[in-house]
């Protein structure tokens, strides 16, 4: 089967949706953590498609792709600053038992 | 020099309030330093207030061809409003009256206030005070004047209540700025009105407008606003039925006393009557009624006067008496009279309660004046002075009293009889009353051994507002002060001698019947006093005012009280309180929501999303089958 | 991608990402997850070369493959337990809503993606991208990039910060 824009992206939003799917079932943090970076690459995986597929003019969305990476450390490292703040208080990273916001 | 005094009129006002603020801000505490500021700043506006007369004078500015200098203040809506500076002769009178009688206020409380805790706080508020008033007399339009009416009254209220730890003051500054505000309220619904029919407030435009308005659409909806607009002085200058407030400001200390409710403030009634006489001279009915309730509340007040016993109150009265005098002389039609009175008055007030004031000082603040006596010998400078005011406002010549007093009353003899005759019998009591303050304060058996010496700061003041009060109607008479401040064509100054020898032959005789009372003892005054009981009693407890306002208050203020209350508890609260348990209510239901777990927020969040990305999938193929059914 | 063999390695390409990241949910041990992460990243990254983006195939080899995955792991390490065994049990209670809640998500996108596709035209030139994109990093986008750089320094100091505990 030829492969298009549509195939592509419908291999993010299932990339997307199993990240989803995960960060909604798991109770350990670093779980979470790596189910988030999958979206974050699900999203990335559209942006190169975009900039494969479409008529661009230059590589913008390849640049996009870089800044979005950037954030996607930063975000890993102050995830895991956070994580292990709430293990050294909480001594456990399973979220269910972290709800001291409960209504 | 006379054109910079004409161009920065602004800063007459300004000084004075900058004086407040620095004062205010940083040298509360620095009591001579304080008194020091006030005095600059207030020496500053005299000197400017000066410059400005004789600009006036020299310039050839008249009621006609004002001086204007103006900037936008507030531009709302396609309304504008100016603030800014009108000099013409009335305005330049005024600037000049208010800063010199401030000055010699301020300079005669250093003396006066020494040793006050609150000394710094006295000097700021003056100045606050010489600041608004100034600004109110050189307002270019109601708006702005009234701004400036509005910071008097709190000015009034701030020094009425000056001595706040004594509960009467604290009552009296309440009861000054309720039962004013009442008159402001009227006030400000006729500037609205104003602004809402002419479309503006300016003095200068208004004067323009209204006679073309008066031809078109005739003068009854003007009436009203002309009323409206006159409530105002009412409560302001003291005119009956709100004159209760004035005699409880004597509260305050005596210099506020003469500045505030003698000299100027009270004035700021009759003041706006004559600025805006532009409009009250085209409504007679209405100066009929100007001229009546003045001369009612000018017989009524000094009718009071005679009575009373305390030395503030009797000025008290005797000034409600003076400013019914003046409206009666608007009322008249005679500006030139009206404005004349008030300079001259307040001179000779001001004189007045500076030297109670003095008296009161000079023996611990004792403010009955049966209890004083004898204290000729012992305070001679303020002995003369007082008896130089007492003079003066009795209108004996040649003092200043005399010849504003006699213009009010020839001109109201130029009008109506009835009204003549009701000033010149006020004109009697008033001698009578004055003699009498006079006569048991300084004559008399001696009731204190020792003196407070008077300070030359309180002397000085005294002796120069003496020599106003002396020469000041001469002067003006002389030198043609009715083709200066003046509405329409000016008036030739004539001398009806009958009227004045009446009216001199009747002081007189009042003063003289004063002496027999209270001097030589040929009659008694408490058997003169029992005779007469009813009235006696009537007039001592004056006229039983303030206990029908009390009553009237309890019926009126406590019924709609209970209504309001029983709205209040039912109505008002019930909402509330429903209101109240219904967030409760919700808030409970909502927080199950919170479950503090992320995972649920995340969920609900994409919900959220496929709700959206439903409806977008729903919206976009209607509109695919509406463009290919040519549904567009 | 119109040639066959790219169809090709696209789908192989395709099915290891998925299952790949499947595998991360499904493992019990949490290690065993993040090497199943690695093997989504790597598959990402082929993804990416043959799309013409062979910089960023390198860029997400090397901070996904690397070093994301290194912290996670080392993470795990820090804050283990004796055993890794059934560290990362799905809580099966959830399990009916949320794949109720993906699974419509993703039926939702797929017909959008399907129903309304967009036009796909290759019209880049082949060869390197490197040059390109730095002309675009330090000209169009140069504000972006700077600060980014400052967005990476504020992580570090936050990073940094709440690990070691501002308060010790």
């Amino acid at each position: 089967m030829h492969v298009g824009l549509t195939q592509v992206l419908i291999l993010s939003a299932l990339l997307f949706c199993i990240g989803l799917y995960g960060i909604l079932v798991k109770r350990n943090l670093f779980a979470i953590l790596m189910c988030i970076e999958i979206m974050l690459n699900a999203v990335n995986i559209n942006f190169a498609a975009f900039n494969y597929f479409l008529p661009m003019p230059d590589l913008s969305g390849q640049v996009m792709m870089i800044f979005s990476i950037t954030v996607a450390a930063a975000e890993v490292a102050v995830g895991l600053a956070i994580i292990f703040k709430i293990y050294h208080d909480f001594k456990t990273v399973n979220i269910d038992k972290i709800n001291n916001m409960k209504g | 020099m006379e054109l910079f005094a004409l161009n920065h009129a602004w800063l007459i006002p300004l000084v004075p309030a900058a004086a407040f603020i620095i004062i205010g801000l940083f040298f509360k505490e620095f009591h001579q330093l304080s008194a020091g500021i006030a005095v600059l700043a207030g020496t500053f506006s005299f000197i400017m207030s000066a410059a400005v007369v004789m600009a006036v004078l020299d310039a050839g500015i008249s009621v006609e061809m004002p001086f204007i200098q103006k900037i936008q203040w507030i531009k709302i809506a396609g309304m504008h409003f100016s603030m800014g500076v009108m000099i013409d002769p009335l305005s330049a009178m005024m600037l000049v009256v208010v800063s010199l009688v401030a000055l010699l206020v301020e300079i005669y409380s250093i003396g006066y206030m020494k040793g006050d805790k609150g000394y710094g706080r006295f000097f700021a508020y003056i100045s606050l005070f010489s600041a608004s008033m100034l600004g109110l007399n050189i307002a270019v339009n109601f708006l702005q004047m009234y701004v400036f009416w509005e910071l008097v009254g709190l000015c009034s209220y701030l020094l009425i209540g000056f001595y706040y730890y004594r509960i009467s003051a604290r009552e009296a500054a309440k009861k000054a700025f309720i039962t004013t505000r009442i008159g402001d309220f009227g006030l400000l619904i006729g500037i609205l009105s104003l602004q809402m029919v002419f479309g503006t407030v300016d003095f200068m435009e208004l004067r323009h407008i209204l006679p073309v308005y008066i031809a078109a659409n005739g003068t009854g909806l003007l009436t009203i606003i002309g009323i409206l607009l006159f409530i105002g002085p009412i409560g302001k200058s003291g005119q009956f039925p709100l004159h209760v407030w004035l005699p409880d400001a004597m509260e305050g200390p005596a210099p506020v006393s003469a500045l505030i409710h003698a000299a100027t403030m009270v004035v700021a009634g009759v003041y706006l009557v004559a600025r805006s006489y532009f409009l009250f001279a085209q409504l007679p009915e209405l100066l009929h009624l100007i001229a009546w309730l003045g001369a009612f509340t000018a017989f009524f007040a000094a009718s009071i006067a005679i009575t009373q016993r305390e030395i503030k109150r009797i000025l008290a009265y005797s000034t409600i008496s003076q400013l019914g005098y003046m409206m009666m002389a608007l009322g008249v039609g005679s500006l030139t009279a009206s404005m004349f009175h008030l300079l001259t008055h307040a001179f000779f007030k001001s004189l007045l309660f500076l030297g109670a004031g003095a008296v009161m000082h000079a023996i611990n603040e004792e403010a009955d004046i049966f209890k004083m006596g004898g204290l000729r010998k012992k305070m001679p400078l303020v002995f003369v002075t007082m008896t130089i005011g007492v003079l003066a406002i009795s209108g004996l010549p040649p003092f200043a009293g005399f010849f504003s007093k006699d213009e009010i009353l020839a001109a109201a003899a130029a009008v109506s009889m009835p009204l003549y005759i009701i000033g010149t019998i006020t004109a009697f009591m008033t001698a009578f009353y004055m003699a009498r303050l006079l006569f048991v304060v300084f004559w008399g058996k001696e009731q204190h051994g020792h003196v407070h010496k008077t300070s030359y700061f309180m002397q000085i003041p005294l002796a120069v507002l003496s020599i106003l009060a002396a020469f000041a109607g001469a002067a003006g008479y002389v030198g043609g002060f009715g083709d200066w401040v003046r509405f329409g064509e000016a008036m030739p100054e004539h001398m009806n001698i009958g009227l004045a020898g009446i009216s001199t032959a009747l002081s007189v005789a009042a003063i003289a019947l004063a002496w027999h009372i209270y001097v030589s003892k040929k009659y008694l005054s408490d058997i003169i006093a029992q005779k007469m009981g009813f009235i006696y009693t009537v007039s001592f407890n004056k006229y039983y005012i303030d206990e029908f306002y009390a009553i009237l208050c309890r019926i009126f203020i406590d019924g709609i009280g209970k209504i309001m209350y029983f709205i209040d508890l039912y109505i008002i609260d019930g909402i509330v309180n429903t209101m109240a348990a219904l967030t409760v209510y919700c808030s409970r239901i909502f927080s199950k929501l919170q479950t503090g777990q992320i995972q649920t927020y995340v969920a609900i969040f994409f919900c959220g999303v496929i709700i959206l990305l439903v409806y977008t999938i729903v919206f976009f193929t209607k509109i695919n089958e509406l463009a290919a059914g040519g549904g567009f | 991608m119109a040639d066959t063999m790219a169809s090709i390695i696209f789908y192989i390409l395709a099915i290891i990402i998925v299952v790949a990241a499947w595998g991360i949910i499904y493992c019990k041990n949490l290690v065993h997850s993040a090497l199943s992460m690695t093997l989504c990243f790597i598959a990402i990254a082929g993804l990416y070369a043959l799309m013409q983006a062979d910089f960023l195939a390198a860029v997400q080899i090397m901070i996904y493959a690397g070093t994301v995955v290194i912290l996670i792991a080392l993470g795990i390490m820090m804050t283990r337990r004796i055993s890794m065994d059934r560290t990362n049990m799905p809580e099966r209670r959830y399990m009916i809503w949320t794949a109720l809640i993906t699974g419509g998500l993703f039926t939702c996108l797929g017909i959008i993606f399907i129903e309304y596709p967009l036009a796909s035209v290759n019209v880049k030139p082949e060869g390197n991208t490197v040059d390109a994109i730095a002309q675009l990093l330090l000209g169009k986008y140069m504000l972006s990039f700077e600060i980014a750089a400052v967005l990476l320094l504020a992580a570090m100091i936050g990073a940094v910060v709440l690990a070691k505990g501002a308060d010790e």
